[in-house]
């Protein structure tokens, strides 16, 4: 009985409230979006919002049961999560059930669970786990490979399932690297990759290489002094010359149809308003017609009428952005905003470099989800069908991130316990 | 542990955290806020204007009786995007068409448009509508679109009610209150009086889902704009005596025109052969319309008003009158005729001579009338020919021959009076009363309607004056008159003293001993008359009658023309005779003559003669 109200006095109530805060809203926002005009009770199962509402008693049953266990359970299972959560996504190749285009869902009777959702927490852990042993150098190469090993591991099954959006969640976890010790500069060579990636599909590459080679001229004249810098200037822009070349034929060799269709219309490239560009035009055209104040509750006719497509899963950013206007998707943003730094501020806190590492890796995944789902809603970012992390319907979603971000709570209950 | 310590890099991150944040924030602002395209792009969207279609005005005849009235009739309307999976063969079966059909249909909807609904099927009877309504919701892409048609209890006056149709793409140019679809009225009263019937259609604003589907009233309706109902109008026509004219009309060509000539109100305006209105509606408007036009005896032409024929021996009472006011001619003016060797116009009727005036319109002396004729060209008066020629042009076109009254009547023409000019360019200006004899007794380049004749008969009822025909009596919800022209009162250049005579002669017509109708006569009406033949080149002869009752305080005036019928008392008097006892008595107390004249077929006879 002491222990329990311990560990209770010790939750960060602050997230707890953010979190109940973005689940409500979610749910607010489902049932604007799935609701006829004649509303009998809220409990109604064959609709999203009633459906919704049991999905989040469970999450919430899932939370208090994470909270009951031990903290140590987490992390001395790290790996056996890790791994189980792998043979189940080789499991979903083989037995899995098909949904919009990806194979990644396993159907049981009436319910269907998405194991990709889960296997978020399971990697977080496992990175957690292995960048906490004891003798481990972010340094060493090996210590490198195993790193990125562990990621790529999940986001290959992933990208087999065909779920590209879930598969680059991985991606955010270069977060953690980051925090971790992992070279800035890899960082910064990732971010220039990506912008030459985009300047390349824009202008034809042949402008891009002028370019390169104008800016290296002055960057060599400014330097004129500093000889010993020449070579690797001359070494980066060989590289960035050849990486440019490659741009197009990956382009047009390794990716799909649709997500190069998708990735033309978000650059402008292609004006598409009836396939891939119909989606992000439509979210743009509810999200723009909610102006300032918005047009009220249960009164955006965008998509009460469902003009926008996935309005209560993916697109459920417009819901919002047209019933609550600017303010509302305004002081959303800031909530989430204030939630990612609360879980940042929360794991700098922690005696237990696991349940540090396992912070940033919840912060990086809310964080990825976050910029990518409203960036897809406003035209900032490719349409990747992810959802907004508690907000967008689905039990698989929901519990996902509700099991993600109450074990790391779990392990701030508990940071005091940790010598 | 040897880690360096990174902790610093958590600044870096929160940083990056909130430089998302900040990007997302303002890009809202600019979607939300500064762009206002989105608004307008949301709201083309979902709200729909649909028009909303007033009903029609009715159409009713002098006595209340309706003679046209709306029907609602239905359009299967299709949107081609939502058309998924669809049983072919169920629509096919439903509405009646084959497959190929089918296909062509909905290809032609696609070329339209994907997403807007476009016709299926047209105008789909009450009858037809209930099995489809039945099966529709299994349908999706299909619905019914509600459009009223015009029917007529009677099926008479087809050619002057006129009809609606889709309006065509000039007509739209032309007033842009059309939208394609819309219907027009293309001819007849439906034509003139379009603006009145039609009202005004009304806007409503609906929401509309992504599947087109309305969802509700924007605002609760308070954009919408009310329809405003088509006004109804009633017509001077009395369908009784229309109906019982066409009835009389039966297999026969011609016309008859009843004017009330107290105020130019058309009592009847009939053509034959006519057709029944009901058979230019609905779905068979354009088969019947092609079959009515390719007939042979032209009945979508309007002879009543559009048929120009020499008038014949009734234009001899308008070279008498003019005489009578020129003071070239009394009544006790006496020609003598010498028959068939009369020169230089030949009498083709056996009687007494010298004629006084009477007399000589009684039996329609032709070398009475061309020496009246030439007296008032070669009145000493006016000095020389043409003076005098274009005297008595003033005077007969003060008739209202020679041009249209311009009124609601549909499809008129104005016949042919001809002037100086026209013969100075055809004779070179060399010619006189003998070159130009045959307008004496009505032959010639003389070309009346047989409103025109109608209305001479009004003129001579009325002693010198006359209203201008016209249908409209009354416009519901219009206070003002309309058409102020319609009962502005026309006079002639004739004194109403000269009419004495003619209307003694006229009444003679019909009770003197040699009157050329005189087998018509009724006891309780006195009937003024007069026949005419009109010589026909092509075939046999016309019949003419003008007639007016009763001769004091007249309340019908009539010309009644039948083609081909020969002398003008074997079929167009009596038939003018039963038209007045019908209007006047209401029932025909001479059923053998009545019989005689329904059954009687003057065009099938004359097919096989030819």
């Amino acid at each position: 009985m002491r222990n329990r109200e311990k560990i209770s006095g010790n939750i960060d109530w602050v997230t707890v409230l953010l979190y109940s805060i973005l689940v409500f809203i979610g749910w607010i926002s489902i049932f604007t979006a799935s609701a006829g005009e004649d509303v009998t009770t809220l409990f109604d199962t064959g609709t999203r919002y009633g459906k919704q509402l049991i999905w989040i008693g469970l999450a919430i049953t899932l939370a208090i049961i994470i909270m009951i266990i031990d903290a140590k359970f987490f992390s001395t299972f790290s790996y056996v999560f890790y791994f189980v959560m792998l043979l189940i996504l080789i499991g979903v190749l083989f037995f899995g059930s098909t949904v919009a285009g990806s194979k990644s869902w396993f159907k049981i009777g009436e319910f269907a669970i998405q194991p990709a959702e889960f296997a978020k927490f399971a990697t977080a852990l496992a990175l957690a786990k292995y960048l906490s042993t004891l003798n481990v150098d972010m340094r060493k190469l090996k210590t490198k490979v195993i790193s990125i090993g562990i990621l790529i591991a999940p986001a290959l099954l992933i990208l087999m399932q065909n779920d590209t959006g879930s598969a680059l969640v991985y991606f955010s976890f270069v977060i953690v690297l980051f925090r971790e010790g992992f070279s800035g500069l890899l960082l910064i060579v990732g971010i220039i990759m990506a912008v030459l990636f985009i300047v390349t599909l824009l202008f034809s590459e042949l402008y891009v290489i002028a370019f390169l080679l104008l800016l290296t001229i002055i960057v060599l004249v400014f330097l004129r002094k500093y000889r010993k810098l020449w070579k690797p200037i001359i070494g980066i822009m060989i590289l960035s010359a050849a990486f440019v070349f490659s741009v197009n034929y990956a382009f047009e060799n390794v990716l799909e149809p649709h997500q190069k269709k998708r990735i033309n219309v978000l650059l402008g490239i292609e004006q598409d308003l009836r396939g891939a560009g119909y989606n992000v035009n439509q979210s743009k055209i509810a999200i723009g017609s909610g102006g300032f104040s918005g047009k009220g509750f249960r009164n955006g006719v965008l998509t009460r009428y469902n003009f926008v497509p996935e309005q209560s899963t993916d697109f459920i950013f417009c819901t919002i952005g047209e019933e609550w206007g600017f303010i509302g998707v305004s002081v959303l943003i800031l909530i989430f905003l204030i939630l990612l730094i609360r879980i940042i501020l929360l794991a700098e806190r922690q005696r237990s470099k696991f349940s540090r590492i396992y912070g940033y890796g919840v912060a990086s995944i809310l964080f990825f989800h976050f910029t990518i789902n409203i960036g897809m809603t406003i035209g900032l970012a490719p349409v990747v069908g992810i959802p907004l992390p508690f907000l967008s319907y689905g039990g698989s979603s929901l519990w996902a991130f509700t099991v993600l971000l109450f074990i790391f709570l779990k392990q701030d209950a508990n940071r005091l316990n940790v010598l | 542990m040897y880690s360096k310590d990174y902790s610093f890099r958590k600044n870096i991150i929160i940083g990056v955290f909130i430089l998302i944040a900040i990007t997302f924030i303002i890009r809202l602002f600019y979607l939300q806020i500064i762009n206002d395209s989105y608004k307008l792009s949301a709201d083309n969207i979902v709200l729909r204007k649909v028009r909303e279609y007033p009903p029609r005005g009715l159409i009713y005849d002098r006595n209340g009786k309706l003679l046209v009235f709306n029907e609602a009739a239905y359009d299967l309307m299709v949107i081609p995007r939502q058309l998924k999976n669809v049983d072919t063969s169920l629509i096919c079966e439903l509405t009646g068409i084959d497959k190929l059909t089918f296909e062509q249909k909905i290809k032609k909807a696609k070329r339209y448009s994907y997403y807007k609904p476009s016709t299926f099927i047209k105008q789909i009877s009450k009858q037809d509508i209930g099995k489809i309504q039945e099966k529709l919701y299994q349908i999706p892409g299909l619905f019914l679109q509600t459009r009223t048609l015009r029917q007529y209890p009677l099926p008479i006056a087809g050619h002057m009610l006129g009809s609606i149709g889709e309006v065509s793409q000039r007509e739209i140019d032309k007033d842009r209150y059309y939208r394609a679809g819309d219907y027009i009225g293309k001819s007849g009263i439906e034509k003139y009086y379009e603006k009145y019937l039609r009202g005004k259609s009304g806007i409503s604003i609906v929401e509309v889902d992504v599947h087109n589907r309305v969802k509700g009233k924007y605002s609760k309706g308070n954009f919408d704009t009310l329809a405003i109902a088509g006004q109804d109008i009633t017509l001077g026509i009395d369908a009784n005596l229309q109906y019982y004219g066409e009835q009389l009309m039966q297999n026969k060509k011609g016309s008859i025109v009843a004017i009330d000539p107290q105020n130019g109100e058309l009592l009847a305006l009939i053509s034959s052969p006519g057709y029944n209105p009901n058979l230019l509606v609905g779905r068979e408007r354009s088969s019947n319309y092609s079959k009515l036009l390719n007939d042979t005896l032209v009945p979508l032409m309007n002879r009543a008003t559009m048929g120009t024929y020499p008038p014949g021996s009734t234009f001899k009472m308008v070279n008498a009158l003019v005489g009578l006011q020129e003071n070239v001619l009394h009544n006790d003016t006496k020609y003598s005729c010498n028959g068939p060797l009369s020169v230089p116009i030949k009498c083709t009727h056996d009687h007494k001579t010298p004629l006084n005036l009477s007399e000589a319109i009684e039996q329609s002396c032709n070398p009475y009338f061309w020496n009246t004729f030439k007296t008032i060209l070669e009145n000493p008066d006016y000095g020389d020919t043409h003076t005098g020629y274009n005297n008595w042009y003033k005077s007969v076109t003060s008739f209202g021959f020679g041009s249209k009254f311009n009124t609601d009547i549909p499809f008129e023409t104005g016949g042919n009076i001809p002037d100086n000019g026209y013969f100075d360019k055809l004779y070179r200006g060399h010619w006189n009363a003998l070159t130009v004899r045959s307008l004496s007794i009505g032959q010639g380049e003389i070309l009346v309607t047989p409103i025109q004749l109608a209305n001479l008969s009004a003129i001579i009822a009325n002693k010198g004056f006359y209203y201008p025909p016209h249908l409209l009596i009354k416009m519901e919800g219009s206070d003002e008159d309309i058409n102020p022209g319609f009962t502005e009162k026309k006079i002639t250049d004739i004194d109403p003293d000269n009419f004495d005579v003619i209307r003694k002669a006229m009444l003679d017509v019909f009770e003197a001993e040699h009157g050329t109708a005189r087998w018509y006569v009724l006891d309780s009406v006195k009937q003024c008359g007069k026949t005419g033949t009109v010589q026909n080149p092509h075939g046999e002869d016309h019949s003419i009658f003008i007639a007016f009752a009763p001769m004091e305080n007249p309340r019908i005036a009539l010309s009644v023309i039948v083609e081909n019928s020969g002398f003008g008392s074997t079929w167009a008097a009596p038939i003018a005779s039963l038209m007045i006892e019908k209007y006047l008595l209401g029932n025909s107390v001479r059923p053998a003559l009545e019989k005689r004249i329904m059954e009687g077929d003057l065009i099938n006879t004359n097919n096989t003669e030819n």
